[in-house]
């Protein structure tokens, strides 16, 4: 209801001329060469981040779930941190490291594909990370062992046996992370230039610049299509790998990183690489310049400024009363999320027998991921002309401010969704059988077998829809009230102001934000810390 | 297909919080009937100095709720989308570049202010009365200059002379509000038939063409973060904000001779049924407080010419003498095909 009707009520308009409809638009502009072209850059774009965040992501995984080191929280908070930040900072970030006297400006990375795919494994790298290593911590290290034992190689136990029963997880965050890059779009303007553009940039060109409907509702429609494509792929990737696993309740000890064993050493350089060149890099020119203040000496001037409302009155409350704005709207946005997406983990992680039931779970799983591929203007403008009466209630949703939190949830459930079902699906069936058998009621089937397993995944599913919402810009920025604006939006207002205050504050308040987050990553990595061990 | 139990889930939640964060059924919005409270649609960039909504309440006995739904663009297409069911009782914001497309789709019922300041002229009879205006001019880094030697460019034709080579940047008139108002600088400049001519000449002088504002401003040029050029498109009133510590001077200016004048407009929303409300807050925004107040919360110079103006925009930041304009209804009918013949010549 909050996303199918609007998307459906904003296509049709597109598609009805003077109360006829009219599907003209198609050939219109199905015929241009342009077009093409986009959907040829989108794939491009979407299949390049994909596959890098899920290469460089997998060592990461590696030493941050499964070896332990010191420093490891912290580390797994700030892997995190770029997943929230506002893409008009790291844009900017960015260019700023791409121009040609820049530090990176002798790699000849503007305007290109590659700065845009940099840019999106940047973004994207923590959800593979997140979502394979919350399997691989509890995968149970026997069958590894089993295999070693009988001689096999470290690279042959990773090849034969870690990484199909990491399948699932790998196919289940690669279509997220397909979805989100498929629909960047800030990151697309802005770091690609004028020349390069997707199916999502011209979407928002027709409709916020054009009102050409018309054509906005035949790409969205087109957009549609790419993304249930690669829903279905993943889907049938997931089909043949996905059995089930054997977990271990409690994680899996992890061993201490080991100097000795050239798998570790390989895997931390990766790891290195990723952490100190890619994210490091980027957040450490951001962090610096917000200490220097308008003046351009260096301080706390700008962190302090974040109690007014920034050089001339840019914004309408303070950075902090934002923060505080962005702390309850995701804190209700999460519990929001929680809800549908552990039901939808639910019910999609059952295998029913008959194959309609079969086919209406998959349909099901593949609707809810929707939300991820679908133009956040077209949901956005889709709210304004659907949500005066939602079901014929006089509640104005449009202009309570509610919307915020469900937009936000929208988002997140897909992410929630895709943390939790691979851990159920690995749940053995006969667990619950045998339970079942010995008298358990369903009900204490779902308390006993599956909610234990499944709670630490919830724990990160918490932290990643929470980071998902402080983050959320593209939907909040059309719904959000000015006196109830939250971070991003904030840092939006302050970024596109001159001055240098205003410059600094915006900076100030990014890392502000990116604290915030790897906060809140991390209590929830505590929180499953001290849920551990106990009932199984 | 029945509903997942989730979403009835969802729908009963969200209907069960909406019921207990509003008071009641007077609560409940917009277009709702509630004689008390006005609902202000505006873009984002809407501001004022805290405490002058609120005199405006105490005074008037309106409760004033705003609605911010993006930039000026995005929010004349959403008054066209939700026109018959309006999102609030009275709009600002509709700049002079999106007027047409509100005016023709009749979403704004007449009404003319009795306080309308000499010299500000409404649109679409009576539909928008002007609030503020701005000029969106190529801007220079004034230090750059004196150290090269270099005699800063005045016109649009000086832009494309050998001697500015790889100077300029400006940002995307299909993404962004200035990159439009500029193109439409250099279509008043050279006509319909000429600024393809004059953008090729640009190209060929070796113009930077980013996405935003805050992109060529705060990366590419060299006054503000350290970027590699010295001219960039901004707004008349920037050097304002790059004025030395003792105030005595600017580090950048304006050519005063590259300037397209923007104007924004409010207008009371058609079918609101606070019709009284809306045109109080109509006189409000022109009254002589909000409208001194609007350079330093808007960043724009008030429509009434007797305003007094900030001490560093009088001094450093005035408007341009001489502005291109262009007719709303131009714009309107013509927007999208100059922007593909200026995509046709600058990305090729």
């Amino acid at each position: 209801m909050f996303f199918a009707w609007p998307v459906v009520a904003l296509v049709l308009r597109g598609f009805v001329a003077d109360g006829a409809v009219d599907l003209g638009g198609f050939a219109d502009v199905l015929s241009r060469p342009r077009t093409w072209r986009l959907v040829g850059l989108t794939l491009a774009q979407a299949g390049l981040g994909t596959v890098f965040s899920v290469l460089l992501g997998l060592p990461l995984a590696y030493v941050l779930y499964r070896r332990s080191f010191p420093g490891r929280g912290l580390v797994r908070g700030l892997v995190t941190v770029p997943f929230v930040l506002p893409t008009v900072v790291v844009g900017v970030a960015f260019r700023t490291l791409f121009v040609d006297d820049g530090l990176l400006g002798f790699l000849q990375l503007e305007e290109t594909l590659a700065a845009i795919v940099v840019a999106l494994v940047f973004f994207n790298v923590s959800v593979v990370t997140r979502t394979v290593g919350g399997l691989w911590e509890r995968l149970d290290p026997r069958a590894e062992q089993a295999a070693a034992a009988l001689g096999a190689g470290p690279w042959r136990v990773l090849r034969t046996v870690t990484l199909p029963s990491l399948g699932p997880a790998i196919a289940s965050a690669a279509s997220v992370v397909f979805l989100f890059c498929a629909t960047a779009f800030g990151v697309v303007l802005v770091l690609g230039g004028v020349r390069y553009g997707t199916v999502e940039t011209e979407i928002w060109v027709r409709t916020t610049q054009f009102l050409d409907l018309r054509s906005a509702a035949v790409l969205s429609v087109l957009q549609l299509l790419v993304i249930t494509g690669a829903l279905v792929a993943s889907a049938r990737a997931r089909a043949r790998q996905e059995a089930a696993l054997a977990l271990v309740g409690d994680r899996a000890p992890a061993a201490p990183l080991s100097w000795r064993s050239p798998g570790d050493v390989a895997a931390v350089l990766a790891a290195a690489l990723v952490v100190g060149g890619l994210i490091l890099v980027p957040l450490a020119g951001l962090v610096l310049r917000s200490f220097r203040g308008p003046g351009g000496g260096w301080g706390l001037e700008n962190y302090v400024a974040l109690g007014t409302t920034g050089g001339r009155n840019a914004l309408v409350v303070t950075v902090w009363e934002a923060a505080g704005n962005s702390l309850r709207t995701a804190a209700l946005a999460t519990a929001l999320a929680l809800v549908v997406g552990g039901l939808v983990a639910l019910v999609v992680s059952r295998r029913p027998r008959a194959a309609t039931a079969r086919r209406a779970v998959t349909l099901l799983d593949g609707l809810f991921m929707l939300p991820l591929g679908v133009s956040a203007v077209t949901v956005g403008f889709g709210f304004f002309i659907t949500l005066d009466q939602p079901l014929g209630l006089p509640v104005d949703l449009r202009t309570s401010g509610l919307l915020v939190p469900i937009a936000q949830a929208v988002v997140a459930v897909p992410l929630v969704v895709r943390t939790v079902l691979p851990v159920l699906r690995a749940v053995d069936p006969r667990l619950r059988e045998v339970a079942g058998v010995l008298g358990s009621s369903p009900g204490r089937v779902l308390r006993t077998v599956d909610l234990p397993l499944a709670a630490r995944s919830l724990g990160l599913a918490t932290g990643f829809a929470f980071a998902v919402s402080l983050g959320e810009f593209g939907a909040t920025s059309f719904l959000a009230r000015p006196d109830a604006a939250t971070l991003p939006v904030v840092i939006f207002r302050l970024i596109g102001r001159p001055g240098p205050e205003n410059y600094g504050m915006a900076l100030a308040a990014s890392v502000v934000l990116a604290v915030l987050t790897a906060t809140v990553m991390m209590l929830a990595e505590r929180l499953r810390g001290d849920r551990a061990g106990g009932e199984l | 297909m029945k509903p997942a139990p989730g979403v009835v889930l969802a729908g009963a939640l969200v209907t069960a919080l909406a019921a207990c964060s509003g008071g009641g059924p007077g609560e409940a919005g917009a277009g709702d009937g509630d004689p008390g409270t006005v609902t202000l649609v505006t873009h984002d960039s809407f501001a004022l100095s805290e405490g002058l909504l609120e005199a405006f309440e105490a005074e008037s006995g309106y409760t004033v709720k705003t609605v911010a739904t993006g930039d000026a663009g995005t929010l004349v297409n959403q008054l066209v989308l939700t026109k018959g069911s309006p999102l609030g009782d009275v709009v600002f914001g509709i700049d002079n570049t999106f007027a047409s497309r509100a005016l023709e789709a009749d979403v704004l019922a007449p009404y003319t202010p009795g306080t309308l300041p000499d010299g500000a002229e409404q649109l679409g009879d009576g539909a928008l009365t002007p609030v503020d205006q701005g000029d969106v001019c190529i801007n220079a880094d004034l230090t750059w200059f004196e150290e090269k030697g270099l005699p800063l460019p005045v016109s649009l034709e000086d832009l494309a002379k050998p001697e500015y080579k790889d100077l300029l940047v400006v940002t995307n008139p299909a993404t962004s509000s200035p990159g439009l108002a500029f193109l439409l600088t250099t279509i008043g400049g050279y006509g319909t038939d000429g600024f393809e001519a004059y953008w090729q000449s640009l190209v060929d002088n070796g113009v930077k063409v980013v996405d935003s504002w805050e992109d060529a401003y705060y990366v590419d040029f060299s006054a503000v973060e350290g970027g590699s050029r010295p001219l960039v498109l901004s707004y008349a009133t920037s050097p304002a904000f790059t004025v030395t510590e003792d105030g005595s001077e600017t580090t950048t200016g304006a050519l005063l001779d590259t300037c397209f004048r923007q104007v924004e407009y409010a207008g009371v929303l058609a079918g609101t049924d606070n019709e009284a409300g809306a045109q109080a807050l109509v006189d409000f925004l022109l009254s002589a407080e909000v409208q001194a107040d609007v350079p330093t919360s808007m960043y724009m110079y008030p429509a009434d010419p007797s305003v007094e103006l900030p001490e560093e925009w009088t001094k450093f930041a005035p408007l341009a003498p001489k502005p291109f304009t262009a007719d709303p209804a131009e714009v309107a009918e013509h927007r999208e095909e100059w922007i593909e013949q200026w995509t046709a010549v600058v990305v090729g």
